[in-house]
């Protein structure tokens, strides 16, 4: 069944196909790109295939948010705290140089060893950790700065002061901050992209997804847990819901899958990286002529026209 | 003898609970029992000891609307089951059960009132539909009701009761989240508002979307609302919760509402409000 994604993709490659290449590598790279995420489309995802990406995603040895900045900003400048009450480590946050532009980027981080892990809270990000990714959207906002995000979390914290200190609430006015930008905004889930503190992330022009990475409204285990009341049974729940990029592509959730070396993406930190700075300069150009209010008008329709019903 | 009935419904993880198999017309805080006329004319409040008991979406709209001014929209939009999801039995049935129970086609109505002669425009959602879930189809009731507030220049009064979002939509579940946040953003920036009521529970995907964006926001008394369930943040953190977590009364000392009203206060209040906000026009 040919689903209205798979024809669009259809109808943008017969119109790549008629151009001449003149556009040189990087037409030809999207025809490529294009040709594949079609030729994949076709192929039936198996529950094999499903879990391998949870477990790709989550691998121990992924690139982070911070191995990204590292390789494809210059002139980085992090930024710290919430103005108000502490300063998040599970959220990453600053300006640097990309492709000579400035840039803003946020993202969540997980810790390499057992004391930098902790150091990240595992990636869950706290409140504190949203507002600080909210000064940092607003920054790039006035000073007309586009906003990359990159997605790692297996979710926001559920713990007694995060919820006291209003997750719920920061989670929601991090969606409606992004729903308000007027500059280009990208996304990328780059590993996790567990539930609502993770599209309180992505609420952008183009959202990506690494090939291997997973979005999902819920963990494998939590479903499992939930649904089946074991959380042994995590491999029928990812089977059930489908967290893998292929099937976000397929839904319409995220735009593209960027490609990540042979064997994932912590295989090669720098040709990955090589892979997403693509990607993500591909976006930026694609969306910097147009005009901030029309961006926006496409962003907030893009997001309400997600759902299935009758 | 028959093996003990597992309750698998995700939806209820967050539930007020009656522990065993308690009456749900019998008020867990002070034992009180009651007949369904006597709690319907009380607003669903226990009249012994004030405790809330949980309010359908319908009852909900007859205690707010004045008679008859309700008029129903978007009756006709359904869930479908995208993922052709399966647990431990499959979505389609769920859902088909759920109307039967509720009578309701979805986790929420909408449509536009008149509260104390104001018009509004509401968006009521009943939790006895798979635990007031958020599927695409509340996603986009919600979305519709943004704006035809919006059209109609009236306020829109949203009243959550949610175990947050519908996990057999999987990620299209998720992504109501920001579809609803975009809604009331287009509504905002039309020059309309939102108010916010929370009812118990309003948790998860919920009160991580649409029902904290309100211009105001209040809450009923002793209600739950927390991203993360109680269970949950007790078994990740093994910390001892504070006896009030998650509730009312705790969110309002922390200052993430307006106001607690007990439910007879809520028409009133909110008839206030909607003439303050409908001030220069209506």
């Amino acid at each position: 069944m040919a689903t209205d994604h798979e024809l669009r993709l259809r109808e943008r490659l017969a119109r790549l196909r008629s151009v001449n290449l003149l556009g040189g590598a990087r037409l030809s790279a999207e025809l490529e790109k294009l040709e594949r995420q079609l030729a994949r489309l076709a192929e039936e995802t198996t529950d094999e295939d499903i879990w391998r990406s949870v477990e790709l995603a989550r691998h121990q040895d992924r690139p982070y948010t911070l191995d990204y900045v590292e390789r494809l900003l210059d002139d980085w400048v992090e930024f710290h705290g919430d103005r108000g009450r502490a300063d998040d480590h599970a959220v990453v946050a600053g300006l640097g140089r990309f492709d000579g532009r400035t840039v803003a980027v946020v993202g969540q981080q997980k810790g390499r060893d057992i004391k930098d892990r902790i150091d990240r809270n595992f990636g869950s990000a706290h409140p504190e950790g949203y507002r600080k990714a909210m000064r940092t959207m607003e920054l790039a906002h006035r000073h007309d700065f586009p906003l990359i995000t990159l997605v790692d979390t297996p979710g926001a914290y559920p713990g007694v002061a995060a919820e006291q200190h209003g997750q719920g609430g920061a989670i929601a006015r991090s969606h409606a901050l992004m729903a308000r930008l007027d500059v280009p905004v990208v996304s990328c889930v780059i590993g996790e992209g567990g539930s609502g503190g993770a599209s309180a992330l992505a609420l952008a022009d183009r959202v990506l997804m690494q090939e291997n990475a997973i979005y999902s409204v819920i963990s494998p285990e939590g479903c499992a847990a939930i649904l089946w009341r074991d959380a042994g049974e995590a491999k029928k729940a990812a089977a059930a819901f489908k967290p893998d990029a292929l099937h976000c592509l397929e839904l319409g959730v995220i735009d593209a899958i960027v490609a990540e070396p042979e064997g994932g993406a912590h295989s090669d930190h720098d040709e990955a990286a090589r892979l997403l700075g693509d990607a993500l300069r591909e976006a930026i150009d694609e969306l910097q002529p147009l005009a901030p209010d029309d961006r926006k008008r496409r962003r907030r329709a893009r997001f309400r026209s997600l759902g299935v019903y009758a | 003898m028959s093996s003990p009935r597992i309750d698998v419904s995700i939806e209820h993880r967050d539930a007020p609970g009656p522990p065993g198999k308690r009456h749900p017309n019998t008020c867990p805080k002070c034992d009180s029992h009651y007949r369904d006329d006597e709690l319907d004319a009380n607003l669903w409040v226990c009249p012994h000891c004030g405790h809330h008991f949980p309010m359908n979406a319908r009852a909900r709209i007859a205690s707010l609307a004045d008679p008859d001014s309700f008029a129903e929209e978007a009756t006709e939009v359904r869930s479908e089951d995208p993922l052709h999801f399966f647990d431990l039995r499959p979505y389609a049935e769920r859902l088909a059960e759920a109307e039967l129970k509720t009578g309701l086609g979805e986790a929420m109505v909408i449509g536009h009132a008149r509260v104390d002669s104001t018009a509004c425009e509401l968006a009521v959602m009943d939790f006895a539909f798979m635990g007031g879930s958020m599927g695409s189809a509340v996603g986009e009731k919600f979305s519709r009701a943004c704006d035809t507030a919006a059209e109609r220049r009236i306020p829109l009064v949203s009243v959550a009761a949610s175990g947050g979002a519908r996990m057999q939509e999987g990620i299209l579940a998720l992504m109501q989240l920001p579809k609803t946040v975009a809604a009331v953003e287009d509504l905002k920036d039309a020059g309309g508002s939102l108010i916010s009521v929370l009812t118990h529970p309003t948790t998860g995907g919920v009160l991580a979307s649409f029902a904290s964006l309100g211009d105001v926001v209040i809450a009923e008394p002793n209600a739950l609302m927390s991203f993360a369930g109680p269970r949950v943040v007790q078994q990740t953190t093994r910390e001892k919760l504070p006896d009030d977590f998650g509730l009312s009364e705790s969110n309002f000392r922390f200052g993430h509402l307006d106001a607690v009203l007990s439910r007879h206060e809520l028409r009133p209040y909110l008839a206030r409000l909607l003439r303050l906000f409908s001030s220069d026009g209506d």
